[in-house]
């Protein structure tokens, strides 16, 4: 069971905006969604050997970069070429 | 030489988020053949928005692999089909642009999340379509339309450009009106890219020529137990039996490992998905970002404002399946499970060269229809297996039940589209 | 209070390219985001492909350092947001690194050898680099530049093994050269080595110090977070298990926000890499001489004694700058290049390829000729050296003698001198004829203020002895 808090931390964590109204929803779906999920439990074994494709590199060749143009196209107004976000500390 | 391509058809069910202005095409294989391509697939100068308000006015600076191979191969690229958000969902619905209807019934969903393609492909907006196939989203609304769709093998064709849902099960498939077509469209995409970590180095597909005779095809009980519908069970049953009147051997079989590979699927997707889903926070593309304090705030605005609730849902149970404490009873356990589907298809694949089954579990759904989030994922248990396993699995028309279009799923070895596009296309000529 | 410190230095690779992508690495002289490309900027869909030669550089590291390399290793997610962070993850590797072990041989405090034993290697990505601009409407937002974004790292973990700031500076002068011996990173490059230390008083919570981005900084930091962490216990306050941040400027650690929830990095494997399987690539890595390896074959080679070589082998230019001036004279060379000229370039902030080789040697002939004195010498040295940072061309030590006549004084001329300043001087010749000590030092120190340094104090002494005998 997850509660209302949990959801909230998860929510935190993953800077998924949820509000009050949305918070007591989601812990009811997610209980009837991790319920299901807990069929899991009876599987034997972890994350086991790793398998997958093995050994897959590029060279060291330089390749053309995008232009300054191109990789600040998307953003919002750049400045001196950089791009924006929002201050962190 | 690049020539112009009129298009001027309505788009009554909403299958285009966007149709490009001033189509071009050139010489090659696909020359003049319209192609829709799923909106989660980048597009040079072509907004590509997953679906999304997020992604709303990003133009990416770069084609993926296939839309390189398309336009080489003389495609005229018509324009964006519309998607559930991010791919995550069976309808088509969870689109920010409005779900689209299914050409076949108005009244219901197309399924999804490929549902764009499939309404497109259907409707004969374009010939052929890209969808994206990471749990069924290439099968599914192939069999809800009544189209041909198949997802190929992982590694089999290049994701570079396909934006990321859950990497290691998702695949870029062929979507068109009959199996001829399919994998015309197949052949131009499949191929080794070395922008793609996972791409396998193979060599090109194989004409396919309709063969069936002294396959031997398993059909797993699973694939018709409870949830299944019995007029759909019915309808693939008699697909199955058309398959063994043109000499294939139906085999018996079980798939034990089926009742963890619902449950595997979601929790390894949306575990990706949380990780995938993490950039969109407005700085670099999509949605301009509030400068406000703490940044933390300004991101959860955003990320609050332009997802839709099925993605923000898939985030936080991703997200919680890999958090600590979490992490070994939910995705470590999704991987053993995982092991154990893989396990079960080459213990399958050692005896029979096909497995049969339905594709989905049920008719198209009503517009609206769908409920709780957890019945909605029910719908996907009998596409799910063969993301897990990576083997390729195609999804071809094969009658109605409620009068509404079926499809027959056939799912081969790793890198035997040969095969199942063969047996697929021996079934709708009705020849071997 | 007994001090446990651990490292984790993170390094640059000095590849051609980025980890992931074909973007260069070289973008020192350009402007912001010219080094970019869908990989390294997170764009949707873009996908990562590991670089072949990071993972040799590496994995040339991890044999250097003794490590085992594991059959399998994978690259993992590290998911958390930070403007910096292109994708909101790091690719970085988690419960299978690329090595395993290791260990550095260091000076002890004791003055004995100690070895430092290592945790791990494993190989990563750099973010972007935020510019924080100041304060009013601009202080609103950050300036972000994702050319660093995707740049090799490896990070090197310590076990908990260091007891003092100068044994982890010791560490960190060791494992920096032989880096730099391996050619695997630019010394020269601002932030290519970058120390986080996990910092703790035996019984107390452990604080993770960050930020420290030159690595001279290191024991100026951890110095003052001892002293903190000391100054709490005896106050009796209680320690916290925090990560902290160093302020360079300041010389101080800052408690970076303690919310638990930024530790939640929900690892998982990376699903767009293959799994590496390189252990067999380490035999067929080839090793250069390393420092140790250099440093005893200088004390074997030139008779230098074990300070010295440690010193000259200490630093990849120097040693090699070393083995190109030493000649036949490792005698003069050793000390002169050990105790002095290193002494003056580090006075100088400059780096000892910028020594004029000719002049160098030139210098050491005549303070082995004993043509002038060793006080003559220094002079010369750091007029030459003042040349070379002024960016003029040097002069010849030969000219700088004859035009400030430095040649070493002697004859008649030179006893008129001593001459003089014990006749000067009565009160000192009597207390040193009363046997007072120090009365000796301070006449030759007159006679060398005589002769502007060209005396040589022994020859002062033996005339002086010689003229109060009459």
């Amino acid at each position: 069971m997850v509660s209302e808090e949990d959801v909230a931390h998860i929510a935190a964590i993953t800077d998924v905006g949820v509000d009050a109204s949305e918070l007591k929803l989601f812990t009811g779906q997610f209980n009837a969604i991790l319920e299901y999920f807990d069929i899991l439990d009876s599987v034997e074994g972890g994350n086991g050997e790793p398998v997958g494709p093995t050994n897959i590199f590029r060279e060291d060749v330089v390749v053309q970069s995008l232009s300054q143009e191109d990789v600040l196209r998307n953003s919002t107004d750049p400045e001196d070429g950089f791009i924006r976000a929002p201050r962190v500390i | 030489m690049e020539k112009t391509f009129t298009f001027d058809r309505p788009d009554p069910c909403n299958a285009f988020i966007k149709i490009c202005e001033n189509i071009t095409y050139g010489e090659g294989p696909l020359s003049g053949i319209s192609v829709g391509i799923k909106d989660n697939i980048s597009t040079s100068g072509i907004e590509t928005t997953c679906g999304s308000h997020i992604l709303q006015g990003y133009i990416p600076p770069y084609n993926a692999h296939v839309v390189t191979l398309l336009r080489s191969a003389g495609a005229a690229i018509v324009g964006k089909t519309n998607m559930d958000e991010f791919g995550m969902g069976t309808t088509t619905e969870t689109s920010s642009f409005g779900p689209t209807k299914n050409p076949v019934d108005p009244t219901r969903a197309p399924g999804g999340s490929s549902g764009g393609s499939a309404a497109a492909v259907r409707s004969g907006l374009v010939r052929l379509a890209l969808g994206t196939d990471t749990g069924g989203s290439v099968r599914c609304p192939a069999s809800f339309c009544g189209i041909v769709g198949l997802k190929p093998t992982y590694g089999r064709v290049s994701r570079y450009g396909l934006i990321a849902y859950a990497n290691s099960m998702e695949q870029i498939g062929p979507m068109a009106a009959n199996v001829r077509d399919c994998a015309l469209l197949y052949s131009v995409i499949a191929g080794y890219d070395p922008r793609d970590g996972t791409s396998v180095d193979k060599p090109a597909p194989a004409p396919v020529s309709p063969v069936i005779a002294g396959k031997k095809i398993g059909v797993p009980a699973e694939y018709f137990g409870e949830g299944v519908d019995p007029a759909v069970a019915e309808t693939v049953t008699e697909a199955i039996e058309k398959l063994a009147d043109l000499g294939a051997e139906i085999v018996p079989c079980t798939m034990p490992s089926m009742k963890y590979a619902l449950a595997a699927y979601y929790v390894t997707s949306m575990s990706e998905a949380s990780s995938n889903l993490g950039r969109y926070d407005g700085v670099r593309y999509g949605m301009a970002p509030e400068m406000v304090q703490p940044w933390h705030e300004a991101f959860s605005a955003i990320r609050r404002s332009g997802f839709g609730e099925e993605v923000r849902r898939r985030i936080l149970l991703g997200s919680f399946a890999l958090s600590a404490g979490y992490q070994g009873k939910y995705y470590a356990k999704a991987q053993a499970a995982r092991q154990m589907v893989r396990d079960d298809f080459a213990r399958l694949f050692a005896e029979v060269d096909i497995i049969a089954g339905p594709t989905m579990p049920t008719v198209a759904f009503r517009l609206g229809e769908a409920a709780d989030p957890l019945s909605m994922y029910l719908a996907d248990i009998l596409t799910v297996p063969a993301n897990l396993a990576g083997i390729p699995a195609i999804s071809v028309p094969c009658g109605e039940a409620h009068d509404l279009p079926v499809g027959l799923q056939l799912m081969g070895r790793h890198f035997a589209e040969d095969e199942i596009l063969s047996a697929a296309l021996a079934y709708e000529e009705g020849s071997a | 209070m007994t001090v446990i410190i651990g490292l984790e230095i993170h390094c640059q690779l000095n590849t051609a390219t980025k980890l992931f992508c074909g973007c260069s690495t070289d973008y020192r002289d350009d402007g912001p985001n010219t080094h970019v490309c869908p990989v390294c900027l997170g764009l949707p869909g873009s996908l990562p492909v590991t670089n072949r030669q990071a993972v040799i550089y590496a994995l040339k590291v991890a044999k250097a350092l003794h490590c085992e390399v594991p059959e399998v290793s994978e690259f993992a997610r590290k998911n958390y947001f930070y403007p910096d962070l292109a994708k909101a993850y790091q690719i970085t590797q988690y419960d299978k690194p690329l090595a395993l072990g290791g260990y550095v041989d260091i000076e002890g405090e004791d003055g004995r050898e100690k070895r430092v034993e290592l945790t791990r290697i494993h190989m990563e990505e750099d973010p972007g680099r935020l510019v924080h601009m100041g304060s009013g409407d601009r202080g609103r937002y950050t300036l972000v530049d994702y050319n660093r974004s995707g740049i090799p790292l490896i990070e090197i973990v310590t076990e908990p093994q260091l007891s003092s700031p100068k044994e982890a500076r010791r560490f960190l002068n060791k494992l920096r050269a032989t880096l730099e011996y391996l050619g695997i990173y630019d010394s020269e490059r601002e932030g290519s080595l970058r120390v986080d230390a996990n910092i703790s008083i035996k019984g107390y919570e452990r604080v993770e110090v960050k930020n420290i981005t030159s690595y001279k900084g290191v024991e100026k930091a951890l110095t003052f977070e001892i002293t903190r962490q000391k100054g709490m216990i005896r106050r009796n306050a209680q320690i916290v298990r925090e990560t902290r941040h160093y302020q360079e400027a300041r010389g101080v650690t800052t408690s970076a926000r303690s919310k638990e929830l930024e530790h939640d990095y929900r690892y998982f494997p990376e699903p767009d890499l293959a799994l590496m399987r390189v252990s067999s690539w380490v035999d067929e890595i080839a090793l250069p001489e390393l420092p140790d390896a250099r440093r005893d074959r200088f004390m074997k080679q030139y008779g230098v004694s074990l300070n010295h070589a440690r010193t000259l082998t200490g630093d990849l230019g120097l040693a090699e700058f070393f083995e190109e001036i030493v000649g036949d004279s490792p005698e003069i060379a050793a000390p002169w290049t050990a105790d002095i000229l290193l002494g003056e370039l580090n006075y100088r902030d400059m780096p000892v390829s910028k020594v004029p080789v000719q002049e160098y040697r030139e210098l050491l002939d005549e303070a082995g000729s004993g043509r002038i004195t060793d006080t003559s010498a220094v002079e010369i040295l750091r007029l030459i050296l003042n040349q070379v940072m002024e960016g003029s061309d040097p002069e010849k030590p030969g000219a700088i003698i004859s035009r400030l006549g430095l040649a070493k004084e002697s004859g008649e001329s030179f006893r008129e001198i001593v001459a003089t300043v014990l006749a000067d001087n009565d009160a000192a010749v009597s207390d040193h004829r009363a046997g007072k000590n120090g009365a000796i030092n301070f006449l030759v120190g007159q006679v060398m203020k005589a002769t502007r340094g060209k005396a040589d104090p022994k020859e002062i002494r033996e005339i002086i002895d010689d003229l109060l005998k009459e």
